[in-house]
């Protein structure tokens, strides 16, 4: 039975764009979009424009200082000098045109879906263009400028005194939220990531815990390069459900990261579209069991825009929607033709990835211990149910 | 890095006419497992954690008649007098050294005799801990290269020329005779074209690669 969910979207979420070269690259919203509106899994009546973020509610996570110097760099054509030590005008964070307006308008996406989920209006809401949790208080960092998890949850705090459960799936650790919200015990972080001992940005250790008041409402559950789709959805499965049941909380915010997939070009996971599958499905069923039915679903990092983004967040879109997809569905033939002449590499023919499409990790058995090792002391001190 | 950088300054002492049940409840108190004996500020002995268990009457058994006195006992009598100590300008490695050589856990600070502060294992692995950690958010790019002049400056250029900050540097003794590996943390999220620059160059990426069983 279709549920009533929001897709939040506006065409102006493409000005979020830093320049052709740059992995990070919305053209994937629009490719989900047609691929969901292909499959006849998008009505326009489910989809709502976001509105912009004022810069009140930008200020509940950032710096009045650091929101000027944004709006700044995307107003002028000069080089301004201090913009490098907010992390502006870097390789991963260069400046571009209206950025402020840009990226304000995501973080609007979320605190709009979260206003349409909290008045009981949508049973969830999809924003795809937010999930940018690497933005600090007063730094852009891994391609983000403002951090649109971190206000939205803010804003959730201060408007409704909502206790928040954040689930963080992208392959980097969620690390501007974790910290935002350290020392909070009303908001618990929880990040499923590849083990910062390689990958950017480094934090996401099992022993990041919380601090003061806050300990133990900050759970990692850093996995091993290589770690493929079972024994990802082994952490995930035992994780996910003993925390959200011992935090019982009022709304879920997600973000739905969706670069842990071995066609992904920045990291090491090794996962296949099924954990894509899984993961809204859990994630709801919780939301329904623990408060009814409030999910907040953004999206994140994905840089294989061809064989993957489009795919992950259409099972997303179809779950959260009531939706659900079991089958094998194939790629409808016009969305392949549409974008294939544009891609360097050959568009997947199916939903999901088929049986040993990769080939088998040789360690297998060892990263598994390892990785079951982490579940083990991530559960350490967090609440549980 | 210096003893003084890293050493506690506010050290836990006894006095050596100071009894035994004295440095007992300092030991459990304080959690600590050293006491230096200091007379008007200067070192005189120190005891440890297990001198004063040793000293001390058995939690087995009937209590005995001269108990009272054992903990009476002033620390004096049991403290050691030869004491290997440091001094601030020490380099940490050094201290490291003097305690896994002499296989001890801590050293006293002393300049002259006069106490300054002291220095134990932990305070190493906290100094380990930090210098191995991660305090900008950052990615770990693993390079092998011949053990010959000028090539961390090499591939440090390259970074330079990408304009890409680095966090840290070790360089560590490779896997391969001959070789080391320099493990870099950068601040990007995306550090393939510094790897392809790397490559370019002609060094050997340990890290990131693509799949498991390349390397």
């Amino acid at each position: 039975m279709k549920i009533k969910t929001a897709f939040m979207y506006s065409d102006e979420y493409l000005t979020y764009f830093f320049n052709d070269d740059h992995p990070f690259n919305q053209k994937r919203l629009r490719m989900t979009m047609d691929l969901l509106r292909m499959m006849n899994l998008l009505d326009d009546s489910d989809i709502v424009p976001p509105r912009t973020a004022t810069d009140d509610e930008l200020a509940l996570i950032h710096d009045r200082q650091y929101i000027d110097i944004v709006k700044e760099c995307g107003h002028t054509q000069q080089e301004i000098a201090i913009a490098a030590s907010f992390g502006l005008g870097t390789e991963d964070c260069p400046i571009f045109t209206n950025m402020h307006e840009a990226t304000a308008l995501a973080v609007g996406g979320t605190l709009l879906a979260a206003e349409l989920v909290m008045s009981g209006e949508y049973r969830h809401a999809v924003n795809l263009a937010g999930g940018l949790h690497h933005g600090f208080r007063g730094r852009a960092s891994g391609f983000c400028i403002y951090n649109d998890c971190s206000v939205a949850i803010a804003y959730l705090r201060q408007k409704y005194d909502a206790r928040v459960l954040y689930i963080d799936t992208d392959a980097h650790h969620g690390d501007g939220v974790q910290w935002a919200f350290y020392d909070d015990p009303n908001v618990l972080t929880l990040s499923f990531h590849e083990t910062g001992k390689y990958l950017f940005p480094g934090t996401g250790n099992i022993t990041e815990r919380g601090d003061g008041q806050g300990y133990g409402f900050s759970v990692n559950v850093p996995l091993d390069a290589f770690t493929e789709d079972e024994s990802w959805l082994e952490a995930y499965q035992n994780v996910l459900p003993t925390v959200a049941r011992g935090f019982k909380p009022d709304v879920i915010l997600t973000q739905n990261g969706c670069d842990s997939h071995t066609f992904d070009p920045l990291t090491h996971l090794s996962a296949s579209m099924r954990i894509y599958q899984e993961i809204p499905k859990l994630a709801r069923e919780l939301a329904e069991e623990l408060c009814e039915g409030r999910l907040i679903a953004t999206g994140g990092g994905g840089y294989d825009i061809w064989r993957v983004v489009p795919r992950a967040w259409s099972l997303l879109w179809a779950e959260l929607s009531g939706q659900r997809i079991t089958d094998n569905l194939s790629i409808p033939k016009a969305w392949i033709d549409k974008y294939q002449s544009e891609s360097p590499v050959q568009l997947a023919p199916t939903l999901l990835d088929p049986e040993g499409l990769f080939p088998p990790i040789p360690r297998r058995a060892e990263i598994m211990t390892k990785n079951k090792n982490t579940i083990e002391k991530a559960l350490l001190y967090c609440p549980r149910g | 890095m210096l003893v003084e950088d890293i050493m506690k300054r506010d050290v836990v002492t006894v006095e050596p006419t100071e009894s035994i049940r004295l440095a007992l409840l300092k030991v459990h108190q304080y959690r600590i497992r050293h006491l230096p004996v200091v007379l008007q500020g200067k070192l005189v002995g120190i005891i440890s954690d297990r001198d004063v268990r040793d000293a001390c009457p058995s939690i087995i058994g009937m209590p005995r008649e001269d108990d009272e006195h054992v903990l009476n006992t002033p620390v004096s009598s049991i403290m050691r007098k030869d004491v290997i100590c440091a001094h601030p300008l020490d380099f940490v490695e050094e201290a490291a050294r003097a305690l896994y050589d002499n296989r001890i856990g801590c050293l006293p600070v002393v300049v002259d005799d006069e106490l300054k502060g002291i220095i134990t294992e932990t305070d190493i692995l906290h100094t380990l801990v930090e210098l191995m950690g991660v305090h900008y958010p950052s990615s770990h790019i693993e390079v092998e290269v011949d053990d010959r002049t000028g090539l961390l400056a090499d591939v440090a250029e390259i970074f330079k020329e990408a304009k890409c900050n680095v966090t840290s540097v070790l360089v560590m003794p490779g896997k391969h005779l001959g070789k080391k590996n320099l493990v870099f943390r950068v601040q990007t999220i995306d550090p393939r074209h510094l790897v392809s620059k790397i490559e370019e160059a002609g060094y050997r990426i340990v890290w990131p690669r693509e799949s498991e069983g390349l390397v």
